[in-house]
């Protein structure tokens, strides 16, 4: 199971959303958490129809417009949405009104823009699209499953080209309840300093990433995945690398991303395979770009498309110094808290 | 590619804490809908809705697991369905073969988070960190996994009142394409205020009990449950006694309005049309419908519309069974499974509740009496909901 990427749309707490550029010029977040860097949404989207959208939904519509017009494609036979939190601004927009109005002369809005499949029902709403349409919520996991599925559909002949996403989007109401659960530094610190920490927590972060995905190469397609899988609580890293070594195969891998998120309780997943099975090639990160959150493997493929087709590894990313040479497969492994772990394989085409 | 077989099956709701107790109501005509008793809400006397009537605790105890009260209701629920239906499956080894867990839920964790929320919102409150909730969806999934005993692939899924359905389609695609060998399939979702709250603002809620299908129809009723399905290949099933065989699924969009079902009911009409073509099921096959049929204005048009388009002069038999267990959301096509491979089973066609007078210039009336010994080979399932999501599954007679 595999398929050719012919667009991507990437809105992110970088500068991302021309896929001409590449991360030239890095965003330092000095805040609590990492919000994205909101685009023109007129650019999208109807601002009458805009102003009644939650911040999520616009992120998501703006992002798979960009990969559609990459791929040149107007209407794909499948939306497929991974998200771990949905629309939680309106979540909670909806929650609190229900709490301070004691459950009395509420408007329907928020409640309705709440459910999980929002972002997915509005972009078919908008492209008038009455093909298949899922959403996955499976917290760290939720865009692979998405992703498993997309694979699948197109094995199954089901759809020639799919959408394919993973968006989450942070609150001042999500950072104070992770901060309370403790899964965040106790002192804010500057994103691009994430991964030079040396202690607990990591920082908080969002982003919108579509796919366009095509069943067949086309002059349009910028990368292809060969295959995804996902594993859950590994009771250590040798468990990892025996589930890195089945996934592989007799692929060889020419680059890595991983997932490290500066939090020293979980990253010696990561750390422990730096030292070994890829200490030989170039290791590279993401998570002091985009920040913590559970569909962030999205930001981390768009990354390794962008090497993949550039060539070039930004210097921001490196996470150790060995030379670059022709770079041909790269392979993502990502975990989430150390619950939900990831590996995708992705290469040039 | 692989036949998908039902091996098990497992379901709580206002109508009983299990298949059996499920089954004697639906056969007697005995709905769950009625005054809330365990949902903390102002609409308690002024609302009607299908609740379990056991607390959290009481849920616990049934699940023959300790009390914690970070554990939410939705993931209770989904765990006392799931293990039964394991246990009908005769699995004991859930570790052995490729074994999946796929979940779906409306809201998750929504029930403990709702209570947890005033505390954020006040923010001298410092709350303790072992008090602190998440209500993600994946969460519950896991903790029922966990409890389950399976730790292979897994999924959650979350297409408002579609979403088990989708989470059985799911199951059923990856044995068809040999991914996995075995997959527990299905839904959970309790009743919230949250909910509660919406849908009372979207005013689609009938203060009485809801009915399905008439011309009179005011609303739904919002309840609460989890139904889920031991999924097998055939190799995986081997002499097991096959309850079913699911050979009918399908996923299309409306594309019409974030909340309303077109008025030709577009997305109700792809998915039968296109659950009815994975195995070459012809209209004239289907012996009974389990519609949607929330009793909401808007629904029961654009799915009546659909079903005359689908099969005609000769739309088969059809209830909705929301007039026993209320509308259970993103549980409803995992309970609605349950009870289509029941009336396969045992022969056995249930009663659309509280239907009197037929919607005018419509021509199709649900069945109101419950039949037994009546020949039920293939059964249509249909979840349609926010989104425009719109799902139908088939269950056959082995």
């Amino acid at each position: 199971m595999e398929a050719y990427i012919n667009g991507i749309g990437c809105v992110s707490p970088q500068n991302t959303l021309d896929n001409n550029c590449f991360l030239d010029e890095v965003v330092e977040h000095n805040s609590d958490f990492l919000q994205c860097v909101a685009p023109d949404y007129k650019q999208f989207l109807d601002p009458k129809l805009a102003r009644r959208m939650g911040r999520v939904i616009k992120m998501g519509v703006a992002s798979a417009k960009i990969a559609l017009r990459q791929a040149n494609l107007e209407n794909p036979d499948a939306i497929i949405t991974g998200t771990g939190l949905g629309c939680i601004q309106d979540t909670e927009k909806f929650l609190t009104s229900v709490i301070e109005n004691d459950e009395k002369l509420l408007t329907p809005t928020s409640f309705i823009q709440s459910t999980h499949n929002t972002i997915g029902g509005q972009i078919a709403l908008m492209l008038g699209c009455n093909h298949y349409n899922m959403a996955y919520v499976h917290s760290g996991s939720s865009f692979e499953t998405a992703m498993i599925d997309a694979l699948m559909l197109l094995a199954e002949n089901e759809a020639g080209n799919i959408l394919l996403g993973g968006v989450d989007e942070i609150t001042q109401h999500r950072f104070e309840v992770i901060k309370r659960l403790d899964y965040l530094k106790d002192e804010s610190i500057n994103n691009l300093d994430l991964l030079k920490s040396d202690s607990k927590g990591t920082i908080g972060g969002e982003g919108a990433v579509f796919f366009a995905l095509s069943k067949v190469r086309s002059e349009k397609s910028v990368g292809k995945i060969q295959s995804v899988s996902t594993f859950y609580k590994p009771n250590s890293s040798n468990e990892v690398e025996k589930q890195i070594s089945d996934f592989l195969g007799n692929n060889s891998v020419d680059l890595v991303v991983l997932g490290n998120s500066g939090d020293n309780r979980t990253d010696y997943f990561f750390n422990d395979l730096q030292k070994s099975i890829f200490a030989n090639i170039p290791q590279v990160g993401f998570k002091h770009l985009c920040g913590e959150y559970f569909s962030s493997s999205a930001f981390a493929l768009w990354l390794a498309t962008q090497i993949l087709n550039k060539q070039t590894v930004p210097e921001i990313t490196c996470l150790n110094d060995m030379a670059v040479s022709e770079i041909k497969n790269i392979l993502i492994y990502n975990h989430y808290r150390g619950v939900n772990h990831s590996l995708m394989l992705v290469s040039i085409c | 590619m692989e036949r998908v077989f039902v091996t098990g099956i497992g379901t709580i709701s206002a109508i009983g804490n299990s298949v059996q107790e499920a089954f004697s109501s639906l056969t007697s005509a005995k709905s769950g809908i009625g005054e809330i008793t365990i949902l903390d809400t102002s609409h308690r006397g002024e609302l009607v809705v299908a609740e379990v009537k056991l607390t959290n605790q009481q849920l616990s105890n049934l699940a023959e697991t300790p009390f914690d009260p970070l554990l939410s209701r939705t993931a209770l629920l989904g765990m006392i369905a799931a293990k039964e239906a394991i246990i009908n499956a005769n699995l004991e080894h859930v570790s052995d073969l490729r074994t999946g867990f796929i979940s779906a839920t409306s809201v998750g964790g929504m029930d403990l988070f709702e209570l947890f929320f005033p505390n954020l919102l006040e923010k001298e409150v410092k709350t303790k960190i072992a008090d602190v909730i998440t209500h993600d969806c994946g969460d519950g999934t896991e903790k029922i996994a966990d409890y389950l005993g399976v730790k292979g692939y897994m999924a959650t899924i979350s297409t408002a009142c579609s979403s088990s359905a989708n989470s059985i389609m799911l199951g059923a695609r990856l044995i068809r394409n040999s991914m996995l060998d075995r997959v527990i399939a299905g839904g959970t979702d309790a009743l919230t205020k949250f909910t509660l709250n919406g849908f009372n603002t979207l005013m689609i809620l009938d203060r009485e009990h809801c009915k399905p299908f008439d011309q009179n129809r005011k609303g739904l009723n919002l309840g609460e449950g989890a139904g889920f399905i031991v999924l097998e290949s055939e190799k995986s099933a081997k002499e097991k006694e096959k309850l079913s065989e699911l050979r009918g699924w399908a996923n299309a969009n409306d594309a019409y309005h974030q909340t309303a079902s077109s008025p030709d009911g577009i997305g109700n009409f792809l998915a039968m049309n296109k659950a009815l073509g994975i195995n070459s099921i012809s209209p004239e096959e289907i012996d009974y419908v389990n519609v949607h049929g929330t009793g909401t204005e808007n629904n029961d048009q654009a799915e009546g519309t659909a079903i005359k388009r689908i099969f005609g002069e000769n739309v088969p038999k059809f209830s909705s069974t929301k007039a026993f267990t209320g509308h259970t959301l993103g549980a409803a096509g995992g309970i609605e499974a349950v009870f289509s491979v029941l009336a396969i089973q045992q022969k056995t066609i249930f009663p659309n509740l509280n239907f009197s007078t037929p919607i005018e210039g419509f021509g199709i009336t649900p069945e109101t009496e419950v039949q037994r010994e009546v020949e039920v080979k293939n059964v249509l399932s249909n979840s349609f909901g926010f989104g425009g999501n719109c799902s139908s599954l088939i269950f056959s007679g082995c």
